[in-house]
């Protein structure tokens, strides 16, 4: 690889591509030293405004039980025939998840922390959630910023207990109502074990699916979660019998209202000190929990109450099997689809010798010569619409206010923010994401950026133009270069284009770019095969 | 309706409400004629669609098809294929039960189920022996939440969620020739968890969205792209079957249009929708398989009887229906529609004039070679005692097993492959055996 090569695969794999000036500023520090800057992101300052943008998105600094407060209550007090009244509540609702992805559009299409941006999102599809399965509407918005992000190139065990703790995937896969039978906090619809949560906590987010588990394995694992679920935000909730009778909310039939949150929220609060409360909504029902001593993974866990899930969750983080499934993982995402089997192996090792150190394992795969190796230079990873709609949107440096036609285009490609269904996240292989419509919907939306049609430098609601590009859902709209069209942004330059993107196309490639009309230069450059892949 | 999934189809499928929406449309639709004509001159090589209608004509009989329209949201099937027999339907019903006689009466079907009235259009179906209905019928997996109940449908594995494609790509794969990028056509914004999988599938915007272009519809555009991808790659080859879908997909717009120029009803909602779908089957023998999906069927609230929210929604998907099995023509004769929806509703009417979620639904299947005019059903009757913990309908079909029949005996899958389809299926669930004429 020439040096201008291996700068541009750094930006292509630990980040979502080169915008304008990141190819040269690379260069100028050398790719050794861009790797170590960004496997310490909290060394790289982030732009200001990017940093005010977000924090004006006041939705993504909420805890799950202020979201639900604010949001979900409202929707469930609207009277039932008052239609317009239920339709303004479940629009603000929405308006949670517009945040979300905001939020994560504009941190990757600005951000400079490259690597980490790239492992929220490694991580947030890892421990996928729903946003169109009830709470998570308003819930995985917080997810991302309360137990993905913290830990993204931290320790796995850290990242684990976060996931397993939070809200979202509470609900998602149903641990919420995991409940011991027969136990005195039977009720309703808790009525009895449900395996989903320890399911997927062994087949996709710990050991991986041929990882030496058995069926007896995912009951007692159930077994020990019962129990591990949420505080009931402005209801009534009974005490586990240990909980100190002081603390007036706390009483049997005591009422939680938003106050009582702030307090939840103390790290001096007794409760939050013996780990019966998270910091954002988990609640252990220590009366629905089966304390009963439980074996897995032939390891003997004793009775106990909450210390049993924790306890599990360290074997399955320091499990080899863990180990070897998160490296590979890794390799698929950064290296090649089917990675390697020797640099899986040196990076499980030193997974299990730094006892799960993401940025550890992330550091092996970057200095492994499989990472630099030639053959997998721009020609092994094919990009996801994600990593294809925001790549595209960053090479070509354009404003970015509005982000519904990027979302818009995500969906309509089968890769909506925050909307896959399945706990397994979007796959990242060529064989998941390279189809027929695939390219038409890819090179539609190239001619659309590349010809300044797609409405990103104004607010939706500032004037019609906002959406006359783009349909209800942020659709794809025909273009006609005859016509005179409804809005305009500056087209980028193709000469730059190219530039920003190291001008390393073959000679296809460029015969195409330069015979064709000028406005479709910059598009043919994002549709192009290279472009496809990173 | 507490149900995000039905109300993103219903968001998706419809913004005709949208102020301006109707003028927009009539712009695309000239631009897009526009675009059609330029196309014609640009000299492109399409199938026009008389080359189409021919290859339709000259038939291939052993193209045999699957429609899948599925309900999303549960329907209350006990509503749809009424248990008048049983007094307890009656009992437990108290203002939504469909009437034996006088006004809003039921349809008798086999002098114990009943047809709700608003399916009346089907009752030619019914009569002419190509309608069958499927009782009692549904998952295995207890779950009462839409989504998973809707994925586990969808995959074909109740209980497994890690399954990363739909049951409906499996059989595209299943299917015996070489794979077109037309064999398998979605109606609607995305590839459904259905129809994804490895295997290319076609796209059909729903409702008004099936009018609009994408930019590559501009043949200036398109013909730029085609020097990029002259090769033999991957994505050469995955360039030219999308351009190829686009083209046919095209061409039958534009018959749309052309009809609906020549003083044809304006098309709305699903009747547009399946009218479409069956024109594309029809002049098309390359689409195998094809799928809607429809919402609004979850009906806490005020559900109604005869007349109503269900009834009210139970319409237009019978004479959608109906015109559909029209507008095939000759192509029903080779054709499977199966109507599924995730699960069915509790038998006790709750307190707000609806039902809650519940078990065991009813399934419908239509087609040339189905053996209608029947119901097909292991029915334990209503009584308390046997019903799903006490409050719904059990499952004594599991759905699987008369969707395995038809990819048997109707599509013509060996038992092998239908077996890796459905893996983990309980076979001879049920009563089905004979639905479908061998």
């Amino acid at each position: 690889m020439t040096g201008t090569q291996r700068s541009l695969h750094a930006l292509n794999r630990l980040g979502f591509g080169p915008r304008p000036g990141d190819l040269e500023a690379v260069q100028r520090v050398g790719v050794e030293r861009y790797v170590a800057q960004q496997l310490s992101p909290e060394s790289i300052p982030e732009p200001g405004d990017l940093t005010r943008r977000v924090a004006s998105l006041h939705t993504l600094r909420m805890t799950p039980v202020e979201l639900f407060v604010e949001f979900q209550q409202p929707v469930r007090d609207a009277d039932k025939d008052d239609p317009d009244a239920r339709k303004m509540a479940h629009r603000e609702a929405r308006q949670v998840m517009m945040e979300a992805v905001e939020a994560r559009i504009v941190r990757a299409v600005y951000g400079v922390r490259h690597l980490h941006e790239v492992m929220a999102a490694f991580w947030f599809n890892h421990f996928n959630v729903f946003a169109g399965k009830g709470l998570c509407s308003i819930w995985s918005g917080a997810f991302e910023e309360e137990a993905i992000r913290p830990h993204a190139m931290g320790r796995f065990r850290d990242l684990l207990g976060a996931t397993a703790k939070h809200p979202a995937m509470l609900f998602y896969l149903d641990n919420w109502q995991n409940t011991a039978p027969n136990s005195p906090g039977t009720h309703g619809k808790f009525d009895g074990i449900n395996e989903n949560y320890a399911r997927e906590l062994m087949e996709l987010h710990t050991l991986g699916v041929n990882g030496g588990y058995t069926q007896n394995d995912v009951i007692a694992l159930a077994h020990i979660l019962t129990g591990w679920g949420l505080v009931k935000p402005g209801g009534q909730m009974r005490a586990p019998p240990n909980f100190p009778a002081q603390n007036f909310w706390m009483r049997p039939g005591g009422f939680f209202g938003p106050f009582a949150f702030r307090r939840m929220r103390n790290p001096n609060n007794p409760a939050r000190a013996n780990g019966l409360i998270g910091q954002y909504g988990f609640f252990f029902h220590g009366n629905r929990h089966d304390s009963a001593e439980q074996s897995i993974l032939g390891r003997t866990i004793p009775a106990g109450g909450i210390e049993q899930g924790e306890y599990a969750l360290d074997l399955l983080a320091r499990n080899p099997a863990t180990a070897k499934h998160i490296s590979y993982q890794f390799a698929q995402y950064f290296v090649a689809d089917d990675p390697p089997s020797a640099l899986v192996e040196r990076m499980a090792n030193r997974y299990l010798a730094s006892d799960g150190n993401i940025r550890e394992v992330l550091a092996a795969m970057f200095t492994s010569s499989e990472f630099w190796d030639r053959r997998y230079y721009n020609n092994s990873k094919f990009k996801t619409p994600y990593e294809y709609v925001i790549s595209s949107v960053r090479a070509t440096g354009a404003p970015l206010i509005n982000v519904l036609p990027l979302a818009g285009t995500m969906s309509q490609m089968g890769m909506p923010l925050y909307g896959c269904q399945t706990p397994d996240g979007y796959k990242n292989t060529r064989e998941a994401w390279l189809n027929p419509d695939a390219m038409m919907l890819r090179l539609s939306f190239a001619t659309a950026l590349g010809a300044g049609r797609l409405p990103l430098d104004r607010r939706p609601d500032d004037d019609s133009a906002g959406r006359a590009g783009l349909g209800k859902a942020g659709r794809l709209r025909p273009i006609n270069f005859d016509g005179k069209p409804k809005f305009k942004m500056d087209p980028p330059d193709p000469a730059e284009l190219a530039m920003t993107l190291g001008d390393q196309f073959s000679p296809r490639t460029a015969e195409a770019v330069e015979s064709a009309p000028a406005q479709l230069r910059a598009p043919l450059i994002l549709g192009s095969p290279e472009f496809m892949l990173r | 309706m507490n149900d995000p999934m039905t109300m993103r189809v219903a968001n998706q499928s419809d913004d005709s409400d949208r102020p301006g929406a109707q003028a927009k449309d009539a712009i695309g639709r000239r631009q897009f004629i526009r675009g059609a004509a330029m196309l014609a001159a640009a000299g492109i090589v399409m199938i026009g669609p008389q080359a189409w209608a021919a290859r339709a004509l000259a038939g291939d009989s052993n193209r045999k098809r699957l429609v899948v329209v599925f309900m999303r949201g549960a329907v209350d099937g006990l509503n749809l294929v009424i248990p008048y027999g049983d007094s307890q339907y009656y009992e437990q019903r108290p203002t939504i039960a469909i009437a034996r006689g006088g006004d809003g009466a039921l349809i008798d079907l086999d002098g114990h189920f009943g047809l709700n009235p608003a399916l009346a259009s089907l009752t030619p179906m019914w009569q002419d022996g190509t309608l069958a209905f499927i009782h009692a019928c549904g998952s295995p997996d207890p779950t009462r939440s839409h989504f998973d109940a809707q994925d586990y449908m969808e995959s074909g594995t109740p209980g497994v969620k890690s399954t990363g494609d739909g049951w409906m790509n499996r059989v595209m794969a299943a299917l015996p020739g070489t794979h077109s990028p037309t064999e398998a056509v979605s109606l609607g914004p995305t590839v459904p968890r259905i129809l994804s999988g490895p295997l290319p599938v076609a796209n059909v915007p729903l409702g008004r969205a099936a009018m609009r272009p994408i930019p590559l519809d501009n043949p200036k555009i398109e013909q730029s792209f085609d020097g990029l991808y002259s090769g033999d790659d991957a994505l050469s080859r995955a360039y030219h079957e999308g351009r190829i879908a686009r083209q046919k997909l095209r061409a039958d717009l534009e018959q749309d249009m052309t009809a609906a120029d020549n003083g044809a009803p304006p098309p709305n909602g699903f009747s547009d929708d399946t009218g479409r779908l069956a024109r594309l089957i029809a002049r098309d023998p390359s689409i195998r398989l094809a799928f809607l999906a429809l919402g609004g069927w979850d009906t806490h609230v005020s559900q109604g009887a005869a007349k109503g929210q269900l009834a009210n929604h139970l319409r237009p998907l019978g004479d959608g229906l109906a015109s559909f099995v029209k507008d095939l023509g000759p192509a029903y004769d080779d054709t499977v529609i199966l109507v599924i929806s995730e699960f069915g509703r509790t038998v006790h009417e709750n307190g707000n004039g609806g039902t809650d979620h519940g078990h065991g639904n009813v399934m419908w299947v239509m087609g040339g070679r189905v053996r209608g005019r029947r119901i097909y059903t292991q029915w334990e009757g209503l009584a308390p005692a046997d019903l799903y913990q006490e409050r719904d309908v059990p499952v004594t079909t599991d759905f699987r097993e008369p969707i395995a029949r038809v990819l048997g005996l109707h599509m013509g899958l060996p038992a092998s492959q239908i077996n890796r389809i459905f893996p983990g299926r309980q076979p001879e669930s049920g009563n089905t055996s004979g639905l479908i004429k061998a």
